[in-house]
């Protein structure tokens, strides 16, 4: 055993001097790996981190949400359909959800309006996210003026503000009571955005909402299930910007391999003809062409990762930020949680490193069993 | 030192940094449980359906409870234009019923 790690060693000894020979080509081609594997390893994380945060957070979102639809758009809903849905066997809850957008000319933000039942402020004040009090500047005891539908002016107090822990779900929240909410956007008493209902047994969810849309043919459901399925979709890779870093990272990965692929240079090749010459066997360039292959694809790897786990999870995945901003004047500061398991550094492995350690051995396997003389000449 | 074993140390060192960070994973997911059971609570509180990760336009900020129009709100001829329709894909109830026309 001792004698076969000591002629590792020897061959790992010759390969990085050789590597070391042209080490300006070999460290450009470590850093664009790096770059490459860093940039795929980041999405994966995030994406990956970022839907089973959604999965676990959202667990608790209503059973189904009933909308209210009239010529294909969401309408708001009579609060009378409550009793009739209320009386549908398997429902134990339903509440009416008042809820609306408004944009603030101020600084140019959406924010969400949103009445809350039990906890929500008294009339004339709010309880805001932590995104509207940084963009506004709004603290506890300030006040914030608010337009409404018919151009009056509200001023409401800020009573508290919601905590920075639930930013991901919170932040461009304002919380109002309902006299507020319809002061400001004019719905009508008697009607509601949608409703929130609640089954007693989750295997009935679809039979229910089947009675729903057939008791009520203008509305539509949305089950919880299909809330989570569509943020594990959010970042599916058949989204625009993701299919554009999947396939560049690809195509990336098959060129660094192409080019191992396509050939030797006549230095590499004159290499193992002198090496052949002097008694190396065949295996042993193979050896030497293996470890030349896991010393270029396998650091950069290892780098790779290790780089992308810390921008993904130390600085909230800053390089992204600019991506998912987009035109958002509001935007959440949150930190994912790090949810990370084995088979996303096999995907990396199985991208990274097979291909290319595969494409640099197979030329010298051919240029290894011929004649070392005709390959010197 | 030799350069093999350099390399080797390398590789190690970076092989602890990779278990490291399964540690550091599994400590912050504990360590967060708690914050992501208040995030929990506080969706089961107000009846929340979606994360606020875009607030670009109403069917980014809740793009569970988008409809087919609303990326069509300037005008039916006009092209969904905001960058995060980029990164996400239409709600799961519009891609279940619209699957087959797509």
């Amino acid at each position: 055993m001792e004698k076969w790690i000591e002629r590792q060693k020897h061959i790992i000894d010759f390969t990085l001097s050789s590597l070391l020979r042209r080490k300006g080509r070999n460290a450009a081609l470590i850093l664009v790996y790096t770059l490459v594997v860093f940039m795929l390893a980041s999405v994966v994380f995030f994406v990956q981190a970022i839907k089973r945060e959604a999965s676990v957070i959202l667990k608790d979102s209503p059973d189904m949400i009933i909308q209210r639809m009239s010529a294909g758009r969401h309408e708001l809903i009579p609060v009378s359909y409550l009793d009739q849905i209320l009386s549908i066997r398997g429902v134990s809850a339903v509440r009416t959800r008042l809820w609306g957008y408004y944009y603030d000319p101020v600084v140019g933000a959406n924010y969400t309006l949103m009445v809350a039942e039990d906890s929500g402020p008294a009339a004339g004040s709010i309880i805001i996210g932590q995104g509207v009090s940084r963009t506004r500047l709004a603290q506890e005891g300030d006040t914030l003026e608010f337009r409404s539908h018919d151009g009056a002016i509200i001023d409401l107090g800020v009573k508290s503000t919601i905590s920075r822990e639930s930013e991901l779900v919170s932040s461009d929240l304002i919380l109002v009571s309902e006299q507020d909410f319809r002061r400001i956007f004019g719905t009508p008493a008697g009607f509601a955005t949608d409703l929130a209902v609640r089954v007693k047994n989750p295997r009935e969810l679809s039979t229910v909402a089947l009675k729903i849309s057939e008791r009520f043919p203008d509305t539509r459901q949305i089950l919880r299930d299909e809330i989570l399925r569509t943020y594990d979709a959010v970042f599916s890779w058949r989204g625009g910007m993701m299919l554009v870093i999947l396939c560049g990272s690809l195509l990336a990965f098959i060129i660094l391999a192409w080019d191992k692929a396509s050939g030797l240079s006549s230095e590499e090749r004159r290499e193992i003809g002198i090496l052949k010459a002097i008694g190396w066997e065949t295996s042993d360039v193979l050896l030497m062409k293996f470890w030349e292959g896991i010393a270029i694809s396998l650091s950069s790897l290892l780098a790779g990762v290790i780089l992308a786990y810390a921008h993904v999870f130390f600085t909230s995945a800053a390089l992204f930020e600019a991506a998912l901003k987009g035109w958002s004047v509001l935007y959440p500061t949150f930190r994912v949680t790090p949810f990370i398991d084995l088979s996303q550094l096999v995907i990396l492995f199985f991208l990274a490193v097979v291909p290319y350690t595969v494409a640099t051995i197979i030329p010298s396997w051919r240029a290894a069993t011929v004649d070392p003389d005709s390959v010197m000449r | 030192m030799r350069k093999s074993s350099l390399f080797l140390l390398f590789l190690a060192a970076g092989i602890i940094f990779l278990v490291l960070m399964f540690v550091h994973a599994s400590v912050q997911m504990k360590a967060g449980a708690a914050s992501l059971q208040a995030k929990a609570d506080l969706v089961g509180k107000l009846g929340l359906t979606d994360l606020c990760l875009f607030t670009e336009a109403s069917y980014t900020r809740h793009l569970s409870q988008a409809d087919l129009h609303t990326p069509f709100q300037n005008g039916p001829m006009s092209l969904e234009h905001f960058p995060s329709g980029s990164l996400v894909m239409p709600p799961a109830v519009i891609r279940k019923v619209n699957g087959k026309v797509d």
